[in-house]
Protein backbone atom coordinates (compact mmCIF):
# COMPACT_ATOMS: atom_id res chain seq x y z
CA UNK A 1 0.00 0.00 0.00
CA UNK A 2 1.28 3.61 -1.16
CA UNK A 3 1.58 5.65 2.11
CA UNK A 4 -0.44 8.71 1.64
CA UNK A 5 2.18 10.96 3.30
CA UNK A 6 4.03 10.44 -0.03
CA UNK A 7 3.27 13.39 -2.37
CA UNK A 8 1.06 12.42 -5.59
CA UNK A 9 -1.24 14.32 -7.90
CA UNK A 10 -5.11 13.58 -7.34
CA UNK A 11 -5.90 11.17 -10.17
CA UNK A 12 -2.67 8.83 -8.85
CA UNK A 13 -4.18 9.26 -5.40
CA UNK A 14 -7.57 8.06 -6.54
CA UNK A 15 -5.60 4.70 -8.89
CA UNK A 16 -3.41 3.58 -5.75
CA UNK A 17 -7.05 3.26 -3.42
CA UNK A 18 -8.66 1.65 -5.89
CA UNK A 19 -5.57 -0.68 -6.78
CA UNK A 20 -5.47 -1.53 -2.69
CA UNK A 21 -8.15 -4.07 -1.96
CA UNK A 22 -9.18 -3.14 0.95
CA UNK A 23 -9.88 -7.17 2.06
CA UNK A 24 -6.14 -7.53 2.02
CA UNK A 25 -5.68 -5.18 5.21
CA UNK A 26 -4.53 -6.66 8.12
CA UNK A 27 -5.49 -5.85 11.36
CA UNK A 28 -2.10 -3.91 12.12
CA UNK A 29 -2.34 -2.16 9.12
CA UNK A 30 -5.91 -1.21 10.09
CA UNK A 31 -4.73 -0.43 13.67
CA UNK A 32 -2.12 2.09 11.82
CA UNK A 33 -4.60 4.59 10.26
CA UNK A 34 -6.89 5.01 13.15
CA UNK A 35 -8.98 2.13 13.53
CA UNK A 36 -8.58 1.21 16.96
CA UNK A 37 -11.32 -0.13 19.18
CA UNK A 38 -9.88 1.59 22.68
CA UNK A 39 -12.08 4.40 23.93
CA UNK A 40 -11.09 8.10 22.83
CA UNK A 41 -12.28 10.79 24.96
CA UNK A 42 -15.73 11.97 25.55
CA UNK A 43 -17.66 13.11 22.50
CA UNK A 44 -18.96 16.58 23.47
CA UNK A 45 -21.55 16.70 20.82
CA UNK A 46 -23.48 13.98 22.19
CA UNK A 47 -22.40 14.64 25.62
CA UNK A 48 -24.20 18.32 25.14
CA UNK A 49 -27.19 17.05 23.40
CA UNK A 50 -27.94 14.26 26.05
CA UNK A 51 -27.61 16.63 29.13
CA UNK A 52 -30.06 19.51 27.60
CA UNK A 53 -32.61 17.19 26.91
CA UNK A 54 -32.04 15.87 30.62
CA UNK A 55 -32.25 19.31 31.85
CA UNK A 56 -35.83 19.94 29.78
CA UNK A 57 -36.94 16.57 31.69
CA UNK A 58 -36.02 17.93 34.73
CA UNK A 59 -37.31 21.26 34.56
CA UNK A 60 -40.80 19.85 35.32
CA UNK A 61 -39.97 17.54 38.02
CA UNK A 62 -38.50 20.69 40.20
CA UNK A 63 -41.80 22.44 39.23
CA UNK A 64 -43.74 20.08 40.81
CA UNK A 65 -41.40 19.43 43.70
CA UNK A 66 -41.44 23.42 44.10
CA UNK A 67 -45.77 23.34 43.65
CA UNK A 68 -45.63 20.68 46.21
CA UNK A 69 -43.29 22.12 49.06
CA UNK A 70 -45.16 25.70 48.52
CA UNK A 71 -48.57 23.81 49.10
CA UNK A 72 -47.67 21.69 52.22
CA UNK A 73 -45.78 24.57 54.10
CA UNK A 74 -48.26 26.99 53.23
CA UNK A 75 -51.32 24.38 54.58
CA UNK A 76 -49.17 23.83 57.55
CA UNK A 77 -48.81 27.31 58.32
CA UNK A 78 -52.72 27.21 57.70
CA UNK A 79 -53.72 24.27 60.07
CA UNK A 80 -51.56 25.46 62.72
CA UNK A 81 -54.51 28.20 62.84
CA UNK A 82 -57.29 26.32 61.94
CA UNK A 83 -58.09 22.64 62.63
CA UNK A 84 -57.84 20.20 60.39
CA UNK A 85 -61.39 18.70 61.52
CA UNK A 86 -63.09 21.76 61.51
CA UNK A 87 -61.44 22.70 57.90
CA UNK A 88 -62.43 19.44 56.45
CA UNK A 89 -66.02 18.84 57.95
CA UNK A 90 -66.95 22.64 58.30
CA UNK A 91 -70.15 23.64 56.28
CA UNK A 92 -69.37 27.18 56.11
CA UNK A 93 -66.91 28.96 54.51
CA UNK A 94 -66.58 32.68 55.63
CA UNK A 95 -63.06 33.32 55.29
CA UNK A 96 -62.70 36.93 54.86
CA UNK A 97 -65.72 37.97 57.13
CA UNK A 98 -65.72 38.03 61.11
CA UNK A 99 -66.73 35.75 62.30
CA UNK A 100 -64.62 33.82 60.06
CA UNK A 101 -65.57 29.95 59.53
CA UNK A 102 -63.07 27.27 57.40
CA UNK A 103 -65.13 24.56 56.74
CA UNK A 104 -64.29 23.75 53.02
CA UNK A 105 -67.46 21.78 51.91
CA UNK A 106 -69.09 24.01 50.66
CA UNK A 107 -66.20 24.95 47.85
CA UNK A 108 -65.74 21.37 47.71
CA UNK A 109 -69.65 20.27 47.04
CA UNK A 110 -69.22 23.57 44.41
CA UNK A 111 -66.75 21.93 42.54
CA UNK A 112 -68.19 18.15 42.46
CA UNK A 113 -71.18 19.71 41.53
CA UNK A 114 -69.72 21.03 38.34
CA UNK A 115 -67.74 17.99 37.67
CA UNK A 116 -69.87 15.51 38.37
CA UNK A 117 -72.81 18.13 35.97
CA UNK A 118 -70.29 18.72 33.30
CA UNK A 119 -69.45 14.82 33.02
CA UNK A 120 -73.26 13.85 32.61
CA UNK A 121 -73.95 15.74 29.79
CA UNK A 122 -70.24 15.31 28.47
CA UNK A 123 -69.84 11.52 28.71
CA UNK A 124 -73.27 10.36 26.84
CA UNK A 125 -72.93 13.19 24.60
CA UNK A 126 -69.43 12.93 23.62
CA UNK A 127 -69.12 8.70 23.35
CA UNK A 128 -72.53 9.31 21.59
CA UNK A 129 -70.66 11.66 18.86
CA UNK A 130 -67.69 9.17 18.91
CA UNK A 131 -69.40 6.48 18.20
CA UNK A 132 -71.46 8.33 15.60
CA UNK A 133 -68.29 9.51 13.90
CA UNK A 134 -66.25 6.70 14.07
CA UNK A 135 -68.62 3.93 13.13
CA UNK A 136 -71.71 5.14 11.62
CA UNK A 137 -70.55 8.72 9.48
CA UNK A 138 -69.52 8.33 6.10
CA UNK A 139 -66.14 9.74 5.19
CA UNK A 140 -67.68 13.35 3.97
CA UNK A 141 -69.63 13.90 6.93
CA UNK A 142 -66.49 13.14 8.95
CA UNK A 143 -64.02 15.82 7.40
CA UNK A 144 -67.06 18.18 8.19
CA UNK A 145 -67.68 17.41 12.14
CA UNK A 146 -64.18 16.38 13.39
CA UNK A 147 -62.69 19.68 12.82
CA UNK A 148 -65.72 21.44 13.78
CA UNK A 149 -65.92 19.60 17.53
CA UNK A 150 -62.05 20.41 17.68
CA UNK A 151 -62.78 24.19 17.44
CA UNK A 152 -65.31 23.86 19.79
CA UNK A 153 -62.31 22.75 21.80
CA UNK A 154 -60.24 25.74 20.99
CA UNK A 155 -62.44 28.45 22.26
CA UNK A 156 -61.40 30.53 25.33
CA UNK A 157 -62.66 29.47 28.25
CA UNK A 158 -63.79 33.03 29.57
CA UNK A 159 -66.27 33.03 26.33
CA UNK A 160 -67.87 29.77 27.38
CA UNK A 161 -68.28 31.67 30.85
CA UNK A 162 -69.93 34.56 28.98
CA UNK A 163 -71.80 32.59 26.67
CA UNK A 164 -73.30 30.82 30.09
CA UNK A 165 -74.28 34.07 31.39
CA UNK A 166 -75.72 35.87 28.52
CA UNK A 167 -77.10 32.42 26.83
CA UNK A 168 -77.63 29.56 28.49
CA UNK A 169 -78.94 31.44 31.96
CA UNK A 170 -81.54 33.61 30.36
CA UNK A 171 -82.68 30.40 27.99
CA UNK A 172 -82.88 28.37 31.58
CA UNK A 173 -85.02 31.20 33.71
CA UNK A 174 -87.35 30.85 31.06
CA UNK A 175 -88.13 27.26 31.66
CA UNK A 176 -87.11 27.33 35.64
CA UNK A 177 -88.56 31.20 36.53
CA UNK A 178 -86.52 30.81 39.78
CA UNK A 179 -83.33 30.47 38.40
CA UNK A 180 -80.73 32.58 40.25
CA UNK A 181 -78.46 34.88 37.61
CA UNK A 182 -75.39 32.41 38.64
CA UNK A 183 -75.93 29.12 39.02
CA UNK A 184 -74.62 25.87 39.29
CA UNK A 185 -77.09 24.18 36.50
CA UNK A 186 -75.58 26.86 33.91
CA UNK A 187 -72.15 26.49 34.31
CA UNK A 188 -72.33 22.66 34.86
CA UNK A 189 -73.93 22.69 31.06
CA UNK A 190 -70.95 25.08 29.75
CA UNK A 191 -68.25 23.30 30.89
CA UNK A 192 -70.15 20.07 30.07
CA UNK A 193 -70.23 21.27 26.34
CA UNK A 194 -66.15 22.27 26.85
CA UNK A 195 -64.96 19.15 27.77
CA UNK A 196 -67.25 17.42 25.26
CA UNK A 197 -64.65 17.77 22.19
CA UNK A 198 -62.22 16.32 24.48
CA UNK A 199 -64.20 13.37 25.24
CA UNK A 200 -65.55 13.23 21.00
CA UNK A 201 -62.03 13.56 19.53
CA UNK A 202 -60.57 11.22 21.83
CA UNK A 203 -63.14 8.61 22.00
CA UNK A 204 -62.79 8.60 18.01
CA UNK A 205 -59.68 8.17 17.72
CA UNK A 206 -59.45 5.04 20.45
CA UNK A 207 -62.45 3.50 18.37
CA UNK A 208 -61.08 3.90 15.15
CA UNK A 209 -57.94 2.47 16.00
CA UNK A 210 -59.68 -0.95 16.70
CA UNK A 211 -58.61 -2.60 13.63
CA UNK A 212 -61.18 -3.52 10.85
CA UNK A 213 -60.73 -6.91 10.75
CA UNK A 214 -62.25 -6.96 14.07
CA UNK A 215 -65.34 -5.38 13.17
CA UNK A 216 -65.63 -7.59 10.05
CA UNK A 217 -65.16 -10.83 11.92
CA UNK A 218 -68.26 -9.49 14.18
CA UNK A 219 -70.25 -8.86 11.21
CA UNK A 220 -69.79 -12.07 9.30
CA UNK A 221 -71.09 -13.78 12.50
CA UNK A 222 -74.80 -11.99 11.56
CA UNK A 223 -74.12 -8.83 13.78
CA UNK A 224 -76.30 -5.87 14.13
CA UNK A 225 -73.67 -2.32 13.28
CA UNK A 226 -75.28 -1.78 16.71
CA UNK A 227 -74.26 -4.98 18.83
CA UNK A 228 -70.51 -5.14 16.29
CA UNK A 229 -70.13 -1.53 18.12
CA UNK A 230 -71.38 -1.98 21.58
CA UNK A 231 -69.91 -4.92 21.79
CA UNK A 232 -66.38 -5.62 20.04
CA UNK A 233 -65.54 -2.10 19.28
CA UNK A 234 -66.56 -0.03 22.33
CA UNK A 235 -64.58 -2.77 24.79
CA UNK A 236 -62.04 -3.04 22.26
CA UNK A 237 -61.00 0.42 22.56
CA UNK A 238 -62.42 1.20 26.22
CA UNK A 239 -59.25 1.69 27.32
CA UNK A 240 -58.85 5.05 25.56
CA UNK A 241 -62.56 5.54 25.70
CA UNK A 242 -62.27 5.49 29.74
CA UNK A 243 -58.95 7.64 29.17
CA UNK A 244 -60.97 10.49 27.57
CA UNK A 245 -63.06 10.59 30.06
CA UNK A 246 -60.83 11.14 33.18
CA UNK A 247 -58.85 13.43 31.04
CA UNK A 248 -61.75 15.85 30.86
CA UNK A 249 -63.31 14.75 34.14
CA UNK A 250 -59.53 16.74 35.58
CA UNK A 251 -60.30 19.50 33.40
CA UNK A 252 -63.96 20.33 34.81
CA UNK A 253 -62.17 20.06 38.22
CA UNK A 254 -59.66 22.14 36.86
CA UNK A 255 -62.12 25.02 35.30
CA UNK A 256 -62.35 28.23 36.41
CA UNK A 257 -63.01 31.16 34.12
CA UNK A 258 -66.24 29.14 32.76
CA UNK A 259 -67.24 28.59 36.51
CA UNK A 260 -66.52 31.82 38.17
CA UNK A 261 -68.48 33.82 35.90
CA UNK A 262 -71.23 31.08 35.33
CA UNK A 263 -71.82 29.82 38.74
CA UNK A 264 -70.54 32.97 40.62
CA UNK A 265 -69.03 33.34 44.22
CA UNK A 266 -71.38 32.31 46.95
CA UNK A 267 -70.36 29.03 48.90
CA UNK A 268 -73.23 27.71 49.27
CA UNK A 269 -73.80 23.98 50.20
CA UNK A 270 -76.91 23.89 48.13
CA UNK A 271 -78.43 20.57 46.88
CA UNK A 272 -80.50 22.55 44.10
CA UNK A 273 -78.59 23.39 41.48
CA UNK A 274 -80.72 26.71 40.67
CA UNK A 275 -78.66 28.86 43.01
CA UNK A 276 -75.10 30.29 42.81
CA UNK A 277 -72.35 28.17 43.75
CA UNK A 278 -68.50 28.66 44.39
CA UNK A 279 -66.05 26.37 43.47
CA UNK A 280 -62.57 25.97 44.79
CA UNK A 281 -60.61 27.58 41.53
CA UNK A 282 -63.33 30.34 41.67
CA UNK A 283 -62.45 31.19 45.23
CA UNK A 284 -58.73 31.08 44.55
CA UNK A 285 -59.38 33.58 41.62
CA UNK A 286 -61.75 35.65 44.32
CA UNK A 287 -58.65 36.07 46.62
CA UNK A 288 -55.95 36.19 44.16
CA UNK A 289 -57.47 39.57 42.49
CA UNK A 290 -58.88 41.20 45.63
CA UNK A 291 -57.13 43.09 48.10
CA UNK A 292 -56.49 40.30 50.76
CA UNK A 293 -53.47 40.61 53.10
CA UNK A 294 -50.58 38.72 52.05
CA UNK A 295 -49.81 37.34 55.18
CA UNK A 296 -53.33 37.07 56.49
CA UNK A 297 -54.82 34.13 57.62
CA UNK A 298 -57.33 34.32 54.77
CA UNK A 299 -54.66 34.52 51.97
CA UNK A 300 -53.07 31.12 53.54
CA UNK A 301 -56.94 29.69 52.63
CA UNK A 302 -56.00 29.69 49.02
CA UNK A 303 -52.83 26.83 49.64
CA UNK A 304 -55.44 25.16 51.69
CA UNK A 305 -58.19 24.66 49.49
CA UNK A 306 -55.31 24.53 46.33
CA UNK A 307 -53.90 21.07 48.25
CA UNK A 308 -57.37 19.72 48.35
CA UNK A 309 -57.69 20.42 44.50
CA UNK A 310 -54.16 18.79 43.91
CA UNK A 311 -55.26 15.44 46.18
CA UNK A 312 -58.54 15.36 44.05
CA UNK A 313 -56.59 15.73 40.92
CA UNK A 314 -53.80 13.44 42.13
CA UNK A 315 -56.38 10.64 43.15
CA UNK A 316 -57.98 10.96 39.83
CA UNK A 317 -55.08 10.25 37.89
CA UNK A 318 -53.77 7.19 40.12
CA UNK A 319 -57.51 6.13 39.52
CA UNK A 320 -57.00 6.73 35.79
CA UNK A 321 -54.05 4.63 35.62
CA UNK A 322 -55.75 1.83 37.78
CA UNK A 323 -58.19 1.68 35.38
CA UNK A 324 -56.10 1.82 32.18
CA UNK A 325 -53.79 -1.23 33.76
CA UNK A 326 -56.75 -2.94 34.35
CA UNK A 327 -58.89 -2.46 30.88
CA UNK A 328 -55.34 -2.89 28.96
CA UNK A 329 -54.73 -6.38 30.79
CA UNK A 330 -58.33 -7.96 29.89
CA UNK A 331 -58.08 -6.46 26.21
CA UNK A 332 -54.39 -6.69 24.70
CA UNK B 1 -79.34 -28.41 5.94
CA UNK B 2 -80.95 -31.95 4.43
CA UNK B 3 -80.00 -32.60 0.56
CA UNK B 4 -82.20 -31.25 -1.94
CA UNK B 5 -81.69 -30.81 -5.74
CA UNK B 6 -81.75 -27.61 -7.61
CA UNK B 7 -82.09 -28.68 -10.89
CA UNK B 8 -83.04 -25.68 -11.85
CA UNK B 9 -80.35 -23.58 -10.83
CA UNK B 10 -77.85 -26.54 -12.34
CA UNK B 11 -78.80 -26.50 -15.69
CA UNK B 12 -78.57 -22.84 -15.98
CA UNK B 13 -75.31 -22.93 -15.60
CA UNK B 14 -73.66 -22.42 -18.93
CA UNK B 15 -71.09 -24.84 -20.12
CA UNK B 16 -70.40 -26.20 -16.07
CA UNK B 17 -72.05 -29.18 -14.48
CA UNK B 18 -71.17 -30.57 -11.29
CA UNK B 19 -72.75 -33.89 -10.27
CA UNK B 20 -74.42 -32.39 -6.98
CA UNK B 21 -76.89 -30.16 -6.37
CA UNK B 22 -75.34 -27.02 -5.86
CA UNK B 23 -76.07 -24.55 -2.90
CA UNK B 24 -74.96 -21.07 -4.45
CA UNK B 25 -75.11 -20.43 -7.96
CA UNK B 26 -73.48 -17.68 -9.40
CA UNK B 27 -74.60 -16.25 -12.83
CA UNK B 28 -72.98 -13.50 -15.11
CA UNK B 29 -71.17 -11.96 -11.63
CA UNK B 30 -69.47 -8.43 -12.10
CA UNK B 31 -67.95 -6.58 -9.46
CA UNK B 32 -67.20 -3.29 -9.87
CA UNK B 33 -65.03 -0.94 -7.61
CA UNK B 34 -65.94 3.08 -8.29
CA UNK B 35 -66.90 1.66 -11.73
CA UNK B 36 -64.01 -0.68 -12.35
CA UNK B 37 -64.43 -4.03 -12.62
CA UNK B 38 -62.56 -6.48 -10.06
CA UNK B 39 -64.46 -9.97 -11.05
CA UNK B 40 -66.24 -9.95 -14.61
CA UNK B 41 -69.14 -12.22 -15.92
CA UNK B 42 -68.35 -15.05 -13.51
CA UNK B 43 -70.74 -18.22 -13.46
CA UNK B 44 -69.99 -21.55 -11.76
CA UNK B 45 -71.99 -23.22 -9.10
CA UNK B 46 -71.07 -24.32 -5.75
CA UNK B 47 -71.98 -27.99 -4.71
CA UNK B 48 -73.32 -28.77 -1.46
CA UNK B 49 -71.32 -30.48 0.98
CA UNK B 50 -68.24 -29.69 -1.21
CA UNK B 51 -64.97 -28.07 -0.89
CA UNK B 52 -64.28 -25.58 -3.79
CA UNK B 53 -61.45 -23.79 -4.17
CA UNK B 54 -61.09 -20.67 -5.58
CA UNK B 55 -57.45 -19.82 -6.98
CA UNK B 56 -55.39 -17.51 -9.38
CA UNK B 57 -52.30 -15.10 -9.38
CA UNK B 58 -52.62 -11.97 -6.49
CA UNK B 59 -55.46 -9.20 -7.76
CA UNK B 60 -57.43 -11.61 -9.86
CA UNK B 61 -60.86 -10.71 -7.82
CA UNK B 62 -60.96 -14.24 -5.58
CA UNK B 63 -61.36 -12.51 -2.50
CA UNK B 64 -63.49 -9.71 -3.64
CA UNK B 65 -65.49 -12.81 -5.54
CA UNK B 66 -65.63 -14.84 -1.85
CA UNK B 67 -66.57 -11.47 -0.27
CA UNK B 68 -69.26 -11.13 -2.65
CA UNK B 69 -71.11 -14.53 -1.18
CA UNK B 70 -71.87 -13.34 2.17
CA UNK B 71 -72.09 -9.83 1.32
CA UNK B 72 -69.06 -8.53 2.90
CA UNK B 73 -68.10 -6.03 0.11
CA UNK B 74 -71.31 -3.98 1.29
CA UNK B 75 -69.30 -1.97 3.90
CA UNK B 76 -67.00 -1.46 1.01
CA UNK B 77 -67.72 2.34 0.07
CA UNK B 78 -68.90 2.35 -3.91
CA UNK B 79 -68.64 -0.81 -4.72
CA UNK B 80 -71.34 -2.23 -7.57
CA UNK B 81 -72.31 -6.28 -8.19
CA UNK B 82 -74.22 -6.85 -11.72
CA UNK B 83 -75.52 -10.19 -12.07
CA UNK B 84 -76.81 -13.02 -9.21
CA UNK B 85 -76.04 -14.99 -6.83
CA UNK B 86 -78.89 -17.60 -6.04
CA UNK B 87 -78.73 -19.23 -2.17
CA UNK B 88 -81.36 -22.09 -2.94
CA UNK B 89 -82.82 -20.79 -5.39
CA UNK B 90 -83.22 -16.76 -3.59
CA UNK B 91 -81.33 -13.87 -5.07
CA UNK B 92 -78.76 -12.73 -2.42
CA UNK B 93 -78.47 -9.16 -3.87
CA UNK B 94 -82.76 -9.36 -3.86
CA UNK B 95 -84.15 -6.03 -2.47
CA UNK B 96 -85.80 -7.99 0.59
CA UNK B 97 -82.38 -9.68 1.23
CA UNK B 98 -81.62 -8.76 5.05
CA UNK B 99 -77.68 -9.26 4.88
CA UNK B 100 -77.18 -9.60 8.70
CA UNK B 101 -79.41 -12.81 8.51
CA UNK B 102 -77.74 -14.29 5.64
CA UNK B 103 -74.25 -13.95 7.28
CA UNK B 104 -76.02 -15.88 10.14
CA UNK B 105 -76.27 -18.98 7.09
CA UNK B 106 -72.82 -18.19 5.63
CA UNK B 107 -70.08 -17.92 8.03
CA UNK B 108 -66.73 -16.79 7.09
CA UNK B 109 -62.94 -17.04 7.93
CA UNK B 110 -60.57 -14.61 7.03
CA UNK B 111 -56.99 -14.48 6.01
CA UNK B 112 -55.40 -12.99 9.03
CA UNK B 113 -56.91 -14.65 12.48
CA UNK B 114 -59.27 -11.73 13.77
CA UNK B 115 -60.56 -13.46 17.22
CA UNK B 116 -62.02 -10.81 19.72
CA UNK B 117 -60.66 -9.47 22.38
CA UNK B 118 -62.85 -11.46 25.12
CA UNK B 119 -61.98 -15.01 26.87
CA UNK B 120 -61.84 -17.90 24.09
CA UNK B 121 -65.56 -19.12 25.33
CA UNK B 122 -67.14 -15.52 24.64
CA UNK B 123 -65.40 -15.67 21.19
CA UNK B 124 -67.41 -18.92 20.24
CA UNK B 125 -70.67 -18.15 22.67
CA UNK B 126 -70.61 -14.14 21.01
CA UNK B 127 -72.01 -15.07 17.85
CA UNK B 128 -75.17 -17.51 18.94
CA UNK B 129 -75.63 -15.29 21.71
CA UNK B 130 -76.13 -12.03 19.86
CA UNK B 131 -78.79 -14.14 17.72
CA UNK B 132 -80.95 -15.39 20.30
CA UNK B 133 -79.59 -19.21 21.17
CA UNK B 134 -81.64 -20.69 23.86
CA UNK B 135 -79.90 -24.10 24.30
CA UNK B 136 -77.09 -24.44 27.20
CA UNK B 137 -74.12 -22.56 25.70
CA UNK B 138 -71.42 -24.93 27.53
CA UNK B 139 -72.36 -27.86 25.52
CA UNK B 140 -72.31 -25.66 22.01
CA UNK B 141 -68.92 -23.96 22.97
CA UNK B 142 -67.41 -27.86 23.72
CA UNK B 143 -69.08 -29.04 20.37
CA UNK B 144 -67.88 -26.03 18.20
CA UNK B 145 -64.04 -25.99 19.59
CA UNK B 146 -63.87 -30.15 18.81
CA UNK B 147 -65.19 -30.07 15.30
CA UNK B 148 -62.27 -27.15 15.21
CA UNK B 149 -59.89 -29.20 17.02
CA UNK B 150 -59.26 -27.26 19.33
CA UNK B 151 -61.14 -28.63 22.34
CA UNK B 152 -57.96 -30.26 24.16
CA UNK B 153 -55.82 -27.28 23.70
CA UNK B 154 -57.92 -24.83 25.35
CA UNK B 155 -60.47 -26.96 27.64
CA UNK B 156 -58.53 -25.81 30.69
CA UNK B 157 -58.24 -22.29 29.56
CA UNK B 158 -61.97 -21.27 28.22
CA UNK B 159 -62.00 -18.38 30.45
CA UNK B 160 -58.43 -16.57 29.36
CA UNK B 161 -58.29 -14.00 26.80
CA UNK B 162 -58.47 -15.52 23.20
CA UNK B 163 -55.47 -13.40 22.59
CA UNK B 164 -53.06 -15.62 24.73
CA UNK B 165 -53.26 -18.42 21.62
CA UNK B 166 -50.46 -18.99 18.84
CA UNK B 167 -51.76 -17.84 15.46
CA UNK B 168 -52.61 -21.23 14.56
CA UNK B 169 -54.78 -22.01 17.24
CA UNK B 170 -56.32 -18.03 17.45
CA UNK B 171 -57.21 -19.15 13.79
CA UNK B 172 -59.13 -22.58 15.00
CA UNK B 173 -60.79 -20.61 16.78
CA UNK B 174 -61.96 -18.10 14.46
CA UNK B 175 -63.41 -21.29 12.74
CA UNK B 176 -64.77 -22.73 16.11
CA UNK B 177 -66.68 -19.17 16.22
CA UNK B 178 -67.84 -19.54 12.46
CA UNK B 179 -69.19 -23.28 13.41
CA UNK B 180 -70.89 -21.89 16.48
CA UNK B 181 -73.00 -19.93 14.10
CA UNK B 182 -74.27 -23.57 12.52
CA UNK B 183 -73.79 -22.01 8.72
CA UNK B 184 -74.58 -23.95 5.49
CA UNK B 185 -71.57 -22.14 4.20
CA UNK B 186 -68.39 -21.68 5.37
CA UNK B 187 -66.56 -18.62 3.12
CA UNK B 188 -62.18 -19.25 3.75
CA UNK B 189 -60.21 -16.75 2.66
CA UNK B 190 -56.51 -17.91 2.32
CA UNK B 191 -57.00 -18.82 5.89
CA UNK B 192 -53.37 -20.45 6.21
CA UNK B 193 -51.78 -17.66 4.70
CA UNK B 194 -50.72 -16.94 8.23
CA UNK B 195 -49.71 -19.77 9.89
CA UNK B 196 -46.95 -22.28 10.00
CA UNK B 197 -47.11 -25.20 8.29
CA UNK B 198 -48.12 -27.62 10.85
CA UNK B 199 -50.83 -25.21 12.07
CA UNK B 200 -51.70 -25.46 8.14
CA UNK B 201 -51.70 -28.94 8.39
CA UNK B 202 -54.07 -29.30 11.54
CA UNK B 203 -56.66 -26.76 9.21
CA UNK B 204 -56.19 -28.82 5.82
CA UNK B 205 -57.51 -31.88 8.34
CA UNK B 206 -59.67 -30.00 9.46
CA UNK B 207 -61.62 -29.18 6.32
CA UNK B 208 -61.50 -32.59 5.46
CA UNK B 209 -63.51 -33.72 8.48
CA UNK B 210 -65.85 -30.22 8.24
CA UNK B 211 -67.20 -31.46 4.38
CA UNK B 212 -69.86 -33.73 5.66
CA UNK B 213 -71.68 -31.12 7.60
CA UNK B 214 -70.53 -27.82 5.74
CA UNK B 215 -70.04 -26.59 2.18
CA UNK B 216 -66.69 -25.01 2.28
CA UNK B 217 -65.44 -22.04 -0.18
CA UNK B 218 -62.22 -21.37 0.17
CA UNK B 219 -59.77 -18.58 -1.32
CA UNK B 220 -55.97 -19.73 -1.63
CA UNK B 221 -53.00 -19.32 -3.31
CA UNK B 222 -51.31 -22.23 -2.38
CA UNK B 223 -51.64 -24.99 -5.32
CA UNK B 224 -50.88 -27.86 -3.09
CA UNK B 225 -53.53 -26.95 -1.06
CA UNK B 226 -56.36 -26.42 -3.70
CA UNK B 227 -55.46 -29.90 -5.13
CA UNK B 228 -55.38 -31.45 -1.48
CA UNK B 229 -58.32 -30.18 0.05
CA UNK B 230 -60.42 -29.46 -2.37
CA UNK B 231 -63.18 -31.58 -4.86
CA UNK B 232 -63.95 -28.32 -7.05
CA UNK B 233 -61.47 -25.36 -8.20
CA UNK B 234 -62.36 -22.17 -10.04
CA UNK B 235 -59.36 -20.42 -11.72
CA UNK B 236 -59.56 -16.83 -12.17
CA UNK B 237 -57.38 -14.66 -13.72
CA UNK B 238 -57.90 -10.81 -14.25
CA UNK B 239 -61.48 -10.93 -13.08
CA UNK B 240 -62.29 -13.71 -15.09
CA UNK B 241 -63.18 -17.61 -14.88
CA UNK B 242 -60.81 -19.13 -17.23
CA UNK B 243 -61.76 -22.48 -16.04
CA UNK B 244 -63.59 -24.26 -13.53
CA UNK B 245 -63.94 -28.09 -12.67
CA UNK B 246 -63.64 -30.94 -10.62
CA UNK B 247 -60.20 -30.62 -8.65
CA UNK B 248 -58.83 -34.02 -9.88
CA UNK B 249 -59.51 -33.11 -14.00
CA UNK B 250 -58.48 -29.58 -13.27
CA UNK B 251 -54.63 -30.56 -11.72
CA UNK B 252 -54.09 -33.69 -14.58
CA UNK B 253 -55.80 -32.38 -17.51
CA UNK B 254 -56.52 -29.19 -17.70
CA UNK B 255 -58.81 -27.71 -20.67
CA UNK B 256 -57.50 -24.52 -20.80
CA UNK B 257 -53.40 -23.56 -21.67
CA UNK B 258 -53.28 -20.97 -19.26
CA UNK B 259 -54.60 -23.02 -16.30
CA UNK B 260 -51.96 -25.89 -17.06
CA UNK B 261 -49.18 -22.74 -17.07
CA UNK B 262 -50.88 -21.68 -13.31
CA UNK B 263 -51.34 -24.99 -11.70
CA UNK B 264 -47.75 -26.24 -12.94
CA UNK B 265 -45.98 -23.05 -11.65
CA UNK B 266 -45.00 -21.49 -14.87
CA UNK B 267 -46.68 -18.32 -13.57
CA UNK B 268 -48.39 -16.28 -10.83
Amino acid sequence: MVPLTQKMTLPEQVTSWLMSDARTQTASEASAVGLSLKKGGIRWGEFAIQSSLGFCALISVITTIVIVFVLATESYSFFSDVSPIDFLFGTQWVPLFEPSSYGVLPLLWGTLVITFGAAAIAIPVGLASAIYISEYASARVRTIVKPVLELLAGIPTVVYGYFALTFVTPVLQNILPGLNVFNALSGAIVVGIMILPTIATLSDNALRAVPDTLRQGAYALGATSFEVTTQVVVPTGLSGVMASFLLAISRAIGETMAVTLAAGATPNLSFTLQESIQTITAYIVQVSLGDTPADGIAYKTIFAVAAVLFLLTLILNMLSQWVLNKYRAEYD
Amino acid sequence: MTSMTHPEQGSESKHISIAEPSILDLQNVTISYSGKAAVRNVSFPIAEHKITSIIGPSGCGKSTLLRALNRMNDFVDDVSLEGTISYLGENLYGKDIDPVTLRRRIGMVFQKPNPFPKSIYRNVSWGPQINGYKQPLDDLVEHSLVQAALWNEVKDRLHESALSLSGGQQQRLCIARALAMSPDILLMDEPCSALDPISTSHIEDLLFELKSQYTIVIVTHNMQQAARASDYTAFLEMGMLIEFGATKQMFTVPRQKRTEEYVTGRFG
